[in-house]
């Protein structure tokens, strides 16, 4: 060992303290030259968490006045945004105090932002959100102090920088605070989340209030910037939620062992619990908690564990382990509240993929109530969303899936929307309510959707478009043809053109199967006709059927109906 | 490697009163979850082993995502033929008392043409010996997912990496175009030919890798320690002698007391004078430290900006 037993004292101490530290995730974001690359480089700095060779490359570079540092050339990584003296995508930079460590999940002012604010946000336990005191509240501080509220950022910091500009004048940020406070409720009766927030006044340039409390500002009589950081709730507290536990894998190294492995969402869990499977609905008693270092007597989120149940029951990945006492829902259609973070605009009535918890499925955006401006609060009907567009939509998945709205649940409640062509990343999402229509009721049911039932809502849930097709040929083969569309899940009403009333009425077939059409149905007009000729029609387009191959014929119809468009077309429904 | 449950390892149990999680069991569970999302969602996942510290660290988390079941990929050391023979030995043993797979890639041809980053530069060597070989290897296995030891608080360019890092079909990165990343929800769709890398260590810092190694008495190769080793001493700067073409006329070895921070090839990682035996006595170095932990490595200087452009190309 060393020859020098205090040191070494002191960094046994030091590692006893370091094992107590929590951690804290916050997001910065900020307009562009409100200084926030300048104030994290500030915060890096002054907490001694940047190394002497990286001050030393940035020395005498920027635009600072000679002598000065450029604390923003610290943390503008990339050479693109080098160039062009800009930040353009979310960084994430650590540091750590005596008391917690920090991530910082740095958000841009501008391009893309609130993509990238979205994106800083979700993992956050707290928003430091950035005002020029010689600007007053822009755009993008309350773009950002939005996007917190949508994501449940429990905390917002709100930092009003550059008061060395305006000669630290108090009424000057006595003003901003009023004003953003007055925003900051009218936010919380928008997304129905109020945030708790706390204003400093700092200078990043000059460190005033960054960590330590600045003699320009006697008249501020709160914590620094840093202080605040340190003294705010710590991170992920949700040991008294409801048990969500969303299998990631089933181990089975052997066939004596069979475990679920898959990080804690919410809640505790104890040997003995009783636990119910979504969205099977089976229930067991957890037996062992299994780690590499032991069992476990309680774990509780976030921790990754694996799970052993008291018998064998069906459970695969994305299914969810939840409390008995206090399951989820399960449902198969969703409102939510959407960010879009795509070139392509949504497409509604398009099929994409939703990752939630650990399962992806295919889904339907049926309806879009509508977008909000995030600049003036004020709720507008649009048609679709585009990049960094905010808006409400109603989604049916495929298949039901176990769920909590977001704000109950971070774990359980949000999900990201993905291209089925491009695979990128469109939305992200955070589910409001849920509907529990689909008979696999579990918990209480919460009202699906609001308003007149769209074309889209219906199309999503049935698979298909409304339709009248029309068929002829012999009886056998209309059987077959109404038999085929019905096992595939067509929701249609079978019409015989030949019955009584309609030659007594010719105009009742018209109205009975428009009605339908406009209800989503698909009216199936058949007509026997056992001469040996047979044929199918709809939308104009005709053809003609093998009458004497009832499997050719049934899909020749299909094919008819796809190319009608009535089909949506779909990976994996049987359409 | 000791399987059995040491008594500073285990997480906190209620019964010590504990009320929070500490910031490393919180960065572990996060990273467990990213190993069993990758090895579940990928047909062929990958964990790109370089014996280094933060692969000791990230293969000790793989052991603990798939417990009681063995890992379910196997690992791959890129040997660009200028790996310390402790490393090799290392690696080996490692693999061994894991029970993992182990793949080892070369390229062969530019080794066998003598390359190095004297004949070179070093950019140029590292394009051949890793980069090249990386995505060969890569391809060879046809690899849909590959997992790096890389952590973001390394080098300003690995700030904005995601940690499922789409590479397109020839294995390079745009950082201008890469996905969202929200939650813990990872997009793990891909086209054919194209890949993901996989950074579960994304949220540690150097620190937090020592002191996991600390208290999860995780073996790490001997060169990190210090003890008195042959070394060419050029001002502040002190090479190791395993490679002899690295010498200047009449220069002689010394003796000097030294450990290496961070492990890479031989000709151009440079070791650091220092008293620190053990891990807590290295973390107390680090404490002290004013430089940061890739300022001995030749690489990342030779260009502004380079360790983006070798990202762009396709090295880890």
């Amino acid at each position: 060992m060393s020859a020098t037993p205090v040191s070494v004292f002191s960094i046994q101490e030091f590692l006893a303290e370091e094992r107590e530290k929590d951690l804290l995730r916050f997001s910065t974001a900020g307009s562009v030259d409100d200084g926030k690359s300048t104030l994290i480089g500030r915060l890096l700095y002054d907490t001694q968490s940047v190394y002497e060779d990286q001050v030393k490359s940035i020395q005498g570079k920027g635009t600072t006045a000679p002598g000065q540092i450029d604390f923003a050339l610290l943390t503008d990584g990339l050479r693109a945004e080098r160039e062009q003296g800009i930040t353009i995508d979310v960084a994430y930079r650590y540091f750590s105090t005596s008391r917690r460590k920090f991530i910082i999940a740095d958000t841009p002012g501008h391009e893309q932002y609130t993509r990238n604010m979205a994106t800083g946000a979700s993992t956050a336990d707290a928003a430091v959100v950035l005002i020029d005191a010689s600007k007053g509240v822009l755009i993008q501080s309350r773009r950002h102090a939005y996007i917190a509220s949508l994501l449940r950022v429990r905390s917002v910091i709100v930092a009003v920088n550059k008061m060395d500009l305006i000669g630290y004048n108090e009424a000057t940020f006595q003003a901003i605070e009023l004003d953003f406070r007055r925003l900051l409720e009218q936010i919380a009766a928008d997304t129905g989340n109020p945030v708790e927030a706390s204003f400093v006044p700092v200078s990043a340039l000059a460190g005033d209030n960054i960590v330590h409390r600045s003699q320009a500002m006697p008249w501020y009589k709160g914590h620094s910037l840093l202080e605040l950081l340190e003294s705010l709730p710590s991170s992920v507290n949700t040991r008294q939620a409801p048990f969500r536990f969303p299998v990631q894998r089933v181990l089975r190294p052997n066939h004596m062992f069979r475990g679920f492995a898959g990080q804690i969402g919410s809640g505790t869990v104890r040997p003995g619990d009783t636990i119910t499977v979504l969205p099977s609905g089976s229930t067991a008693e957890v037996q062992r908690i299994v780690t590499f270092d032991g069992d476990l007597e309680e774990a509780y989120a976030p921790l990754s564990v694996t799970l052993v149940l008291d018998r064998e029951v069906d459970i695969s990945r994305g299914d969810l382990i939840v409390s008995a006492q206090t399951p989820a829902k399960v449902a198969k259609s969703i409102q939510a509240s959407l960010v879009w973070m795509d070139q392509r605009p949504l497409l509604l009535n398009r099929r994409y993929l939703l990752k939630h918890t650990s399962q992806t499925v295919p889904v339907v955006l049926s309806a879009l109530h509508y977008r909000t401006d995030v600049g003036t609060l004020s709720r507008e009907p649009a048609q679709t969303l585009h990049m960094n567009d905010i808006g409400t939509v109603s989604l049916t998945v495929l298949r039901p899936i176990a769920l909590d709205p977001y704000g109950e649940n971070r774990a359980t409640g949000a999900f990201i929307l993905i291209d089925t062509d491009t695979n990128s990343t469109v939305a992200a999402g955070m589910i409001t309510s849920a509907g529990t229509d689909d008979g696999v009721g579990v918990g209480s049911g919460l009202v699906d959707g609001w308003g007149r039932v769209t074309a889209g809502e219906r199309d999503a849930r049935w698979g298909h478009r409304g339709g009248v097709l029309e068929v002829t040929g012999p009886l056998e083969l209309l059987d077959a043809v109404e038999r085929s569309l019905f096992s595939v899940g067509v929701v249609s009403c079978r019409i015989d053109a030949d019955d009584d009333a309609f030659i007594l009425h010719p105009s009742l077939l018209e109205i009975i199967t428009r009605i339908q059409f406009q209800s989503g149905l698909l009216a199936l007009v058949v007509r026997v006709d056992e001469s040996g000729a047979a044929m199918a029609r709809t939308e104009g387009e005709q053809v003609t059927l093998d009458a004497t191959d009832s499997n050719k014929a049934t899909a020749q119809v299909h094919q008819l109906l796809h190319s009608a468009g009535i089909f949506i077309p779909s990976e994996k429904a049987g359409l | 490697m000791p399987v059995a449950p040491s008594g500073t390892s285990s997480p906190p149990s209620p019964a010590n009163g504990s009320s929070r999680l500490s910031h490393l069991r919180l960065l572990e569970a996060e990273s467990i979850h990213i190993l069993r999302e990758v090895a579940s969602e990928f047909e062929r996942p990958v964990m790109l082993y370089s014996i280094g510290k933060d692969s000791s660290v990230m293969l000790r988390l793989a052991q603990k995502a798939f417990y009681p079941a063995p890992i379910p990929f196997p690992l791959m050391h890129i040997d660009t033929g200028f790996k310390f023979n402790e490393m090799l030995e290392f690696r080996d043993r490692t693999a061994r008392s894991v029970g993992a797979e182990l793949l080892v890639w070369r390229n062969e041809a530019a080794i066998a043409a003598g390359t190095n980053p004297i004949k070179l530069d070093t950019k140029r060597c590292c394009a051949l010996l890793k980069t090249g070989a990386l995505l060969d290897g890569l391809r060879h296995y046809n690899f849909d997912a590959a997992f790096g030891g890389a952590r973001r608080d390394e080098e300003k360019s690995r700030a904005k990496e995601r940690i499922y890092s789409f590479r397109d079909s020839v294995g390079q990165w745009d950082p201008k175009n890469q996905r969202p990343e929200l939650w813990n929800l990872y997009n793990a769709r891909v086209h054919p030919g194209e890949s993901i890398r996989v950074f579960p260590l994304s949220n540690w810092t150097e620190m937090d890798v020592w002191q996991y190694i600390h208290e999860e008495k995780i073996p790490v190769v001997d060169l990190y320690f210090a003890k008195e080793r042959p070394m060419y001493v050029r001002g502040e700067a002190l090479l190791p002698v395993e490679q002899d073409f690295m010498a200047l006329p009449g220069e002689k070895p010394q003796l000097v007391k030294c450990r290496l921070r961070s492990l890479g090839c031989t000709p151009c990682t440079g070791a650091i004078r220092s008293d620190a035996e053990t891990i807590p006595e290295i973390i107390a170095e680090l404490l002290s430290f004013r430089s940061s932990e890739r300022a001995n490595r030749v690489i990342d200087h030779d260009q502004e900006g380079s360790m983006e452009i070798k990202k762009r190309e396709g090295y880890f």
